[in-house]
């Protein structure tokens, strides 16, 4: 086994510490170093967005990351959309408007919608397909899970 | 959106749409998926995979692989049980090669397709694993592959089995050629049918190997403890199933296994056989630790799934007036390295709709070098739907017949004779065509160039079979629910609605469950659009004995006959004194005072082969000089017998249409010559992106189902089916080609169209 | 995926001296989206990474009066984000925004879509038609170099191993100029192009005579092909259909493609012309709108 890094970074908020080797990518380290199993894997090439996570603002596929990358960044998981206990109005609405089938990409789409909302709270259909391309989803034909985007997006407008 | 015209509102809670229990660990991230899962000590096992897609093992050397820190164990083919190949009768599970089961999941002498499995390696983590594997060596003989029906069934074809062991999807084949089992079925004289016919076509149609193209890929987890017992954790469509298999491949008592399912990430057929288990079973007998495998996603693709490839030549002959008279059909399905292919059900699909008099059908399970086939929703009927719904546009062209009329002209309605004997159980077919007809997409004008229209028609059989559920009525009145049926898609949910229902209570006070082998009754796996059918029937069945048993505690309490007891949406009442009545919670709270637990498990058996019916419409633009095609509307007509959950039934009808879609453009295996699987990711196999396909519009018609107590049907599988052979006709519509090979590739439609170009100027 | 060794260097002569001391087992991460790739499937296997993102001169992304200067490790999405790039470099922008989705878009970069080298790279003949040129250093120096050069055989580039780019430049679009890059892919995003092409056009004030044409296309050829022939037939020529045919004809001659998984010979061929004529087209509108704007 190789060397380890230890690196230091912000993962929902929360100041973390970890252990790593070079070719241990971001989302082996979320899932197999912090149990942080939200973050799915599906193709681990950058093909399918179901690893989606935002570092220092920016939506990227964990997989595609080398954590030895991200000391000092701050990361947001899934597991840090829900705050306090409130779900955040992207989770309710799929929840409601039954956004997803089997949920395996779920995490996935929820975060990178959340990036999408933090940039533009009000999208219309087309820039909501645009920006959900790089996530795939094989159950659900995305019908309903763009509509929840919209709808989350209408619930934040009226916040 | 279109939420069904309910033609009855009886229901309390069928036909509601509640939100899913499970549903908030998926939103979250705290649902355990099949990676999600880890143990104590726990090992990583990856697998040699053969580069070849035909070859002898000469030899393995796998002395360095061993050597390397951090290695535990290694694994061949050496060190499985030897399993004689042959087709037994596993009953419920159905027929079964087992030797042939264990040869797939890990090779014995040798390869028959590239990513076909021939060593292992157990690791501390699966780095080390990975390059443990890559130490491996391995001496091969090339062998000539074989990689489509054609050249598999031509005369001087190489054979891929010495000994070919017919297979048995639901029907058994018979050996016909080295590498072909066939499959025939008939009905009247064909050479009559076609003397009477005043116009015949003769077409021919093929398609490309495909994959389910689930998001999470195959993950399990095995533990072989001192006592021989072994537990697996995983993803699967069907516990029980997986047990047997594992049973008989690792030679251990089946009643030594538990099959604990975690939530799974998609499976559309391709999760209801077994691959990388025994290989993580003889991992942990080998080192005494739990072992995960997790495949990458280039081993999905190389070594799962996939959906059969086709060759299809269709014969039809049609009078002027729109009446088929015979048809003649030849399929040739991909079997994969293994006999057992879905060819007895792409001969159901692929003419059961309609009445025809004199009809041949000769059905092909085809051996090529390709990984083994597995069903994949609706299986065999995309295929056969892109044949013979693409000849049956073209008759009702050729005759200038309206598409609708055509079809209604033919079509087969309830009682009707089906092709292998059996009549069509009771379905509204009549009306499911004249809503299509009258629906403001069939007359929407469409205008501008090179857009088109096209509508394609799909009857589909859906499964009843065994099925295990529970029900335990809790002391605070509250039901805890338990089937035997993996949850892909919200059928939790189902379940529980239609527990509540029958049971006359909210469905917030029913917590369903999916069990583990050891704790319900056996099950046929979550396939054949069954779940919400077959398991609600018995869920519903089970739910009416919990009634009784609850009517007979009312009577104790009331001293009367349990006849007297009346029970009407969960309130118990004397049917001499209605003022004395009880709530179900009431009585629930009571059980300790009149004889204990209220608790009743089920296995049944539902009726299989309940019909659905789906029509589907698109419209599209075809880019003339690029050969692009692009969905501009979609409507899915669908009698689902009754929508339970209508979110998730439209979400069925949506998701099964997408990936007919995908299919029908983009997806496909693509292999060079030498038979090398060339696409094994996500970027070149090409799943629809969300910028791909618009909104789906869906029509929920609902015919009841006799054989279930609320009418349902299953909705899970049909809507797959008919998007090739609906956007082929549209193309044909639009710019006037037929695409006749699937995927309709833009370089097909843009070769086609260029041929079209220079035989008009030719002509011109 | 193999192990390695992972090197951060702040600062250029830092990383300089690293790629001089590890040449030829050393390669530089920018966005990882292929490099990471490459590495879990064994076709690289370094034995020493070195961050190309935390180097200011590759971070740099600088629009002044005389030229655009991109740094190696700037990411596509900062620069489709960015509004001036967008008004006065719409090219880059169809290309930066069409690679990969929105994820691949955070992290890759046009300097590793360039020294990837791959015949379909999307941001490459965009860069081409603007006239960029790369800028290069190692330990023995610097060199400045047309990207049209870079790019020798799939996978491979010019830069010797322990050379590295450094940025981008382009020189600022003249008036009454315009560009545009089109790429052909079966979906409509997250796909490799079966074929794309990038035209850019400099007018006379009218708007009616090609004063100056650059074309270049992509996944035709061993590498992105600067079509030379194709712009220079071009000059001035009246801008009319009859002119962007005889061009994209042109590219379409060039073309050498071959058959694969993504595309036939046939098919790429015709796109190219297709694509040419399309981006001839958009590229005119462009100069026009532009023309208006100065004036
Ligand atoms: C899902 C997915 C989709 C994609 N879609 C597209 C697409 O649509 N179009 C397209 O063109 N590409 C696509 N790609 C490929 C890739 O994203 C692009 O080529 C990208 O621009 C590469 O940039 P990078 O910064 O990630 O490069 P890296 O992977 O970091 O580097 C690539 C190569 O360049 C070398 N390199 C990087 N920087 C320098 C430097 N400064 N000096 C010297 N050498 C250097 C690296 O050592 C490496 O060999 C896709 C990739 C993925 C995973
Ligand atoms: S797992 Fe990262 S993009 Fe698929
Ligand atoms: S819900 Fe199953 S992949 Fe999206």
């Amino acid at each position: 086994m190789g060397n380890k890094s230890h690196i230091t970074a912000t993962i929902n908020g929360e100041a973390r510490d970890f252990l790593c080797e070079p070719r241990q990518s971001l989302l082996e380290v979320l899932r197999d170093v912090l149990y942080l199993t939200g973050t799915k894997e599906g193709c681990n090439d950058g093909n399918c967005g179901a690893c989606s996570v935002i570092v220092d603002g920016v939506l990227l596929d964990a997989c595609c990351m080398l954590a030895v990358e991200t000391e000092g960044s701050s990361i947001e998981t899934i597991e840090g959309l829900a705050k306090e206990g409130e779900l955040h109005p992207l989770q309710s609405a799929f929840l409601e408007e039954t956004g997803m089938q089997c949920g395996i990409c779920t995490p996935g789409f929820l975060m990178s919608a959340k990036a999408l909302l933090d940039k533009n709270p009000s999208p219309n259909e087309q820039q909501v397909r645009h920006w959900l391309a790089g996530n795939l989803c094989r159950c659900t034909g995305y019908d309903k899970l763009v509509r929840s985007v919209m709808k989350a997006a209408d619930t934040l407008a009226e916040a | 959106m279109n939420k069904p015209e309910t033609t009855n509102n009886e229901f309390n809670v069928v036909g509601t749409t509640p939100i899913r229990p499970d549903g908030l660990d998926k939103v979250t991230g705290r649902a355990v998926f099949a990676d999600d899962f880890h143990l104590p000590n726990m090992l990583h096992g990856k697998i040699l995979r053969s580069p070849h897609a035909h070859a002898r093992i000469k030899s393995i050397d796998a002395s360095a692989a061993a050597a390397l820190p951090g290695v535990r164990a290694v694994v061949t083919g050496a060190d499985f049980p030897v399993i004689e190949h042959k087709l037994i009768n596993q009953g419920a599970a159905g027929m079964i090669n087992i030797g042939e089961l264990a040869d797939n999941c890990m090779a014995k002498g040798k390869v028959f397709y590239d990513g076909h499995a021939l060593a292992a390696v157990a690791a501390d983590n699966p780095h080390v694993a990975e390059e443990a594997v890559k130490l491996i060596k391995v001496d091969y003989e090339l062998l000539p592959p074989v990689m489509d029906v054609r050249s598999a069934m031509a005369e001087d074809a190489p054979v891929i089995h010495e000994n070919l062991q017919p297979g048995a999807f639901i029907v058994p084949a018979e050996k016909f050629l080295p590498n072909a089992g066939r499959t025939q079925f008939g009905n009247g004289d064909t050479e009559q049918g076609f003397a009477e016919a005043d116009l015949i076509l003769e077409r021919e149609y093929t398609a490309e190997t495909i994959h389910q193209g689930y998001i999470e890929s195959h993950v399990t987890t095995v533990n072989w403890d001192s006592n021989d017992y072994v537990t697996v954790w995983t993803a699967t469509q069907g516990q029980f199933g997986l047990r047997d298999h594992l049973a008989d491949v690792i030679q251990v008592p089946i009643g030594n296994i538990n099959v604990i399912p975690l939530e799974i990430g998609g499976g559309f057929g391709g999760k209801e056989r077994i691959y990388i288990d025994p290989v993580a079973a003889m991992l942990s007998k080998k080192t005494g630790c739990p072992v995960k495998v997790a495949m990458r996603r280039d081993e999905v693709f190389r070594a799962t799934g996939p959906s059969s490839g086709t060759y299809i030549k269709l014969k039809f002959g049609v009078k002027k007036d729109g009446a088929l008279v015979a048809a003649d059909l030849h399929l040739a399905y991909e079997a994969g390295a293994y006999a057992g292919g879905p060819i007895f059900l792409g001969i159901l699909s692929s003419t059961s709709r309609y009445n025809i008099p004199h009809i041949r059908i000769n059905g092909f399970d085809v051996i090529v070098n390709k990984p083994t086939m597995r069903p994949y929703r609706a299986p065999g009927a995309p295929q056969a739907l892109f044949a013979v719904e693409q000849m049956i546009d073209e008759l009702a062209t050729e005759l200038d017949m309206d598409p609708i009329d055509f079809r209604m002209k033919n079509l087969a309605k309830t009682g009707d004779r089906l092709v292998p004997g059996f009549p069509l159980a009771p379905i509204d077919t009549v009306n499911l065509m004249e809503t299509v007809k009258a629906h403001p997409h069939y007359n929407a004008p469409l205008d501008g160039l090179n857009r088109g229209r096209g509508l394609a028609y799909s009857l589909w059989f859906n499964l009843g079979e065994t099925s295990s559920a529970r029900i335990q009525v809790n002391l605070d009145g509250s039901v805890t629910l338990t089937t035997a049926s993996p949850d892909l898609s919200g059928t939790r949910i189902s379940l529980a609605m239609q527990a509540a229902e029958a049971l006359g209570i909210a469905v917030e006070q029913v917590s369903p469950a999916v069990c583990d082998t050891q704790s319900i009754g056996f099950a046929i796996p979550s396939v054949g659009s069954r779940t919400t059918y077959g398991t609600g029937a018995v869920v519903c069945e089970v739910a009416e004995e919990i009634l009784g048993q609850m009517r007979a505690r009312a009577a104790l309490l009331w001293e009367i006959d349990t006849g007297q007891v009346a029970v009407e949406r969960g309130i118990f009442s004397n049917t001499a004194d209605p003022e004395q009545t009880l709530s179900f919670n009431q009585l629930a709270g009571r059980m300790f005072e009149t004889g204990g637990p209220i608790s009743y498990h089920k296995t049944g058996n539902p009726q299989s082969f309940i019909p659905g019916i789906a029509a589907h419409l698109v419209d599209i633009e075809v880019d003339p000089d690029t050969g692009k095609v692009d969905i501009l509307r979609y409507t899915i007509f669908q009698d689902v017998g009754k929508a339970v959950h209508p979110d998730y039934v439209e979400g069925q009808m949506q998701g099964a249409a997408v990936q007919g879609i995908g299919m029908a453009l983009n997806e496909e295996y693509f292999y060079d010559d030498e038979g090398h699987l060339k696409n094994a990711s996500l970027l070149d196999y090409r799943l629809p992106t969300t910028l791909d396909i618009p909104m789906i519009e869906t029509v929920i018609l609902e015919s009841p189902n006799p054989a279930h107590p609320f009418g349902v049907r299953g909705c899970g599988e049909i809507s797959i089916a008919p998007p090739p052979a609906a956007i082929a006709n549209a193309i044909y519509d639009a710019v006037g080609v037929r695409i006749n090979s699937m995927p309709m590739a833009p370089h097909k439609v843009c070769a086609a169209i260029n041929a079209k170009k220079i035989a008009a100027a030719a002509a011109a | 995926m193999n192990d390695f060794e992972y090197l951060a260097p702040r600062e250029l002569d830092e990383a300089v001296a690293l790629m001089t001391e590890h040449a030829g087992s050393a390669q530089l991460l920018a966005g990882g989206t292929d490099l990471l790739v490459f590495m879990r499937n064994g076709r690289k296997s370094p034995e020493f990474i070195i961050d190309a993102k935390k180097i200011p001169e590759l971070n740099r992304l600088r629009l002044d009066a005389g030229q655009l200067t991109i740094g190696a490790a700037v990411s596509c999405r900062t620069i489709w984000e960015n509004p001036e790039i967008a008004e006065k470099f719409p090219a880059l922008i169809d290309s930066t925004a069409l690679i990969g989705g929105i994820q691949i878009q955070g992290r890759a970069t046009i300097g590793g879509n360039l020294c990837n080298a791959a015949p379909s790279a999307d941001t490459v003949p965009a860069i081409i038609v603007y006239g960029a040129v790369a800028h290069i250093v190692s330990g023995k120096g610097q060199r400045e170099v047309p990207v049209e050069e870079i790019c020798t055989a799939p996978g491979r580039t010019s830069l010797a191993d322990d050379e590295i780019l450094v940025c981008l430049s382009i020189p600022m679009p003249p008036a009454n100029s315009g560009a545009e890059f089109l790429r052909f892919i079966p979906r409509r995003e997250m796909d490799i192009a079966v074929a794309n092409s990038a035209a850019y056009v400099e007018l006379d004030e009218a708007g009616e005579t090609f004063k100056n044409a650059r074309i270049a296309a992509g996944a035709v050829a061993p590498t992105p092909l600067f079509v030379e022939a194709a712009g220079a037939a071009l000059k001035n020529k009246p801008v009319n259909d009859e002119s962007i045919a005889a061009a994209a004809a042109l590219a379409r001659a060039a073309a050498t493609p071959i058959n694969d998984m993504r595309g036939t010979i046939e098919h790429r061929k015709q796109l190219v012309e297709v694509l040419t004529t399309r981006a001839l087209r958009g590229a005119v509108t462009r100069a026009k709108r532009e023309g208006r704007n100065n004036g």
